[in-house]
């Protein structure tokens, strides 16, 4: 199938890739399909890599999938730990309820959960996880054989690789296009094991890569510090993906499904990157020959940004400048402050639930899928009871006040600090 | 009673001679291109006259092809495959299913020992593995005994367990080293303290030092102790665990020597005369202790260890 074709004159991409998105429990699933995710991935209650999730319940995913049908979206479930022998037993169970309730595919590592879908839930689609950590044509082509529908490459692999990949093998290519990464090739990591007796093939990854560490030579029996006093220590924590820039060459390989990381990451995150990442598909595939990447869109996901970013192994080795060395966070711009629930057209007020401090007089910012950015200064705020407010205190807390644009339900207020 | 093979990883083919005469059934060697963190680096010539050691003593020999592989290299395998079926060699060692594809296409026979080291953690994909070509399994470190035990009574494969030396923590594609140097702006530093011997890595809150270096693979960061489980080998031989590996990376090559001499007893003993193993067992253990670098603390691995997620 080719990627694009010339129509009335103008060429345009016919092969457009899917855009996934995580999401840690059921709002944030639901933020994530309205603003755009042709797909969303999600984590059970068991064999997943975040056991300190949320995660979600079988009737929780059943709510997602009759939601995401709606905008004709799918879900798949992480189910991509390294089982031990006693997480064979229940499995079946599981998988077979992941099948009753709709979902549309799995994401898997162990062999062992492979065949147990294939043989009692035959109706979920089988990705292979990162976890894997393919890096060639020739291990996709055996995954290809096993009869796997999609392979999630490593995060090691370049643009170059996947496209002798893509020319070699037959078979659905996922990769990360945003969020934060492994620094280890996944699922080749057992620093928390050793650290802090926690499996990090199952869930209980403690980030032992995000600490400092001091790096010494023995001579002899002697350490020899390889650092003075005022430097920084050694550290390996990677800068977070971010490959806003590269998408259009994403989409010229037809790479099948681009992934954005973050099932522990908030509403607010989920809403703002898949937003951006939206447009800038959309945007491309409509016209790529006159395809710009627009200021407003950098600008947009460094408002959620909780690290500093960089394009990693897609556009080669990455150095040091890729890393973080002495500040391993920033602090991020924008306050995600209110969920848009209703909006009266003929008094210009909004019904908003708070999500954080804001009181009259704050300038605050409105985003979501049906509008462009603006700002808005707040002047009277009431609660349900029509009382004025000093300001939006409580968490969850309904209230209202004008807005003078147009807004639609699930857009969101932020405000800057 | 059965006896686990005692397989051993040489420095060089004269070490591997050491090794044979030590007591050794098997060892395994390679070269980074293709092996990951080998005690050794082994050339093609060093293969072909590894094999005349290997008949010599009726060792038996297992070569590396467990990296992680890019497109770059997949094309070379099967010329190197080949020349490993060519000597004859006892088995290869893969963890990328792309060696598995080059085995089947050029040397069918070929024995296959799968070995990702931190993925074998259950007995369902170690037979896994064994239907798609693979004769034996190599376990995961971050095991328990109970989980090993359990895996071998299911296995329709061959079952490795490492029972000594160090282990890997982490493999990263990046060069880690390079970079912190480059970021402190010691670039006339980089090269050299890329593939310097000996670097480590401290954990002030938990004192412990754990080895890093980089090769042709990336960065590796190693186990800050030594498993030592030389004293409580019974119950693995009782279950009939078919081998016993001895992994020597970063280690001296008479350090190696020795704790192979001391296992050869043990394992002897273990199987033969279980009174005077029980009696001697204690021993064998101080004499490894007192062979130890400092820097290197002994314990027990995962083996008694419990792990949460």
């Amino acid at each position: 199938m080719s990627i694009s074709q010339i129509i009335n004159g103008k060429r345009v991409i016919v092969k457009k890739p899917e855009l996934l998105a995580p999401a840690g429990n059921l709002e944030k699933l639901k933020v994530a399909v309205h603003y755009g995710a042709d797909a969303v991935f999600i984590g059970g209650q068991e064999y997943g890599l975040r056991s300190n999730a949320d995660n979600f319940t079988l009737e929780e995913m059943a709510e997602g999938v009759q939601f995401a049908k709606q905008y004709g979206a799918k879900i798949y479930v992480t189910t991509n730990i390294y089982a031990h022998n006693e997480n064979i037993p229940g499995l079946e169970e599981y998988l077979r309820g992941l099948e009753s309730v709709g979902v549309h595919g799995i994401i898997v590592a162990d062999p062992l959960i492979i065949e147990t879908a294939r043989r009692v839930a035959p109706k979920l689609e089988v990705h292979l996880s990162t976890q894997q950590s393919l890096t060639n044509w020739k291990a996709v082509q055996f995954w290809k054989e096993e009869g796997l529908e999609r392979v999630v490459l490593a995060r090691e692999t370049s643009a170059e690789e996947i496209r002798e990949i893509k020319e070699k093998v037959d078979i659905e290519i996922e990769t990360f296009i945003h969020g934060a990464m492994c620094i280890a090739y996944s699922g080749r990591c057992v620093l928390s094991n050793h650290m802090t007796a926690r499996d990090s093939n199952r869930g209980g990854c403690c980030q032992s890569c995000r600490w400092d560490y001091d790096l010494y030579k023995l001579e002899g029996d002697e350490a020899v510090a390889l650092f003075d006093e005022q430097d920084d220590p050694f550290a390996m924590s990677p800068k977070d993906l971010n490959l806003i820039q590269s998408i259009p060459k994403m989409i010229e390989l037809g790479i099948d499904s681009l992934k954005i990381e973050g099932r522990m990451k908030s509403i607010h995150y989920v809403a703002t990157v898949v937003s951006v990442y939206r447009k800038v598909i959309d945007a491309y595939c409509a016209d790529p020959d006159n395809f710009v990447i627009r200021k407003e869109w950098l600008d947009e996901l460094d408002k959620c940004a909780n690290r500093d970013t960089a394009p990693a192994f897609f556009e080669g080795v990455p150095g040091y400048k890729e890393q973080m060395f002495g500040v391993h966070s920033k602090k991020t711009t924008y306050d995600f402050v209110g969920l848009v629930l209703d909006y009266d057209k003929d008094t210009g007020i909004v019904t908003l639930q708070q999500r954080n401090f804001f009181k009259p007089g704050d300038e605050v910012e409105f985003f979501g899928p049906e509008i462009e950015n603006f700002t808005q200064v707040i002047e009277t705020i009431w609660d349900e009871e029509g009382n004025e407010l000093d300001a939006a205190r409580h968490p969850l807390q309904i209230v209202r006040f004008k807005v003078d644009r147009e807004v639609f339900p699930y857009n969101m207020m932020r405000k800057g600090h | 009673m059965k006896k686990p093979e005692l397989l051993v990883t040489p420095t060089s083919v004269a070490h591997m001679e050491q090794l044979a005469q030590a007591g050794a059934n098997a060892v395994m060697i390679g070269e980074q291109r293709y092996g990951l963190r080998l005690a050794g680096e082994f050339s093609r010539q060093h293969i072909i006259d590894a094999m005349q050691v290997a008949r010599k003593y009726g060792v038996r020999v297992y070569v590396a092809m467990n990296a992680l592989f890019h497109n770059d290299k997949v094309d070379e395998l099967s010329d190197y495959v080949r020349f490993l079926s060519e000597q004859q060699v006892d088995a290869i060692v893969f963890g990328d299913p792309a060696v598995l594809m080059t085995v089947r296409e050029v040397a069918p026979h070929m024995k296959l020992h799968w070995n990702t080291e931190t993925t074998a953690t259950n007995w369902y994909a170690c037979n896994y593995w064994g239907r798609k070509g693979a004769k034996r399994a190599v376990l995961a470190r971050e095991l328990n005994m109970e989980e090993i035990i359990d895996i071998k009574n299911h296995a329709e494969v061959e079952i490795e367990v490492q029972v000594h030396g160090m282990t890997c923590m982490f493999q990263s594609k990046r060069s880690l080293i390079g970079n912190y140097f480059e970021y402190q702006g010691k670039f006339m530093e980089v090269q050299q303290m890329k593939y310097a011997k000996g670097l480590f890595l401290y954990d002030k809150e938990r004192d412990n030092k754990y080895p890093i270096f980089e090769d042709e693979n990336g960065t590796h960061i190693m186990s800050p102790n030594d498993i030592c489980i030389i004293d409580e080998l019974e119950d693995m031989i009782d279950a009939g665990i078919d081998s016993f590996k001895i992994d020597g990376v970063l280690h001296e090559p008479e350090y190696i020597t020795e704790v192979t001499k001391l296992y050869r007893r043990a394992i002897d003993l273990c199987a033969e005369n279980r009174e005077q193993y029980e009696e001697e067992k204690g021993e064998l253990f101080a004499r490894i202790e007192a062979i130890q670098p400092t820097h290197r603390p002994l314990d027990t691995g995962f083996f008694f260890k419990e792990t949460v997620y």
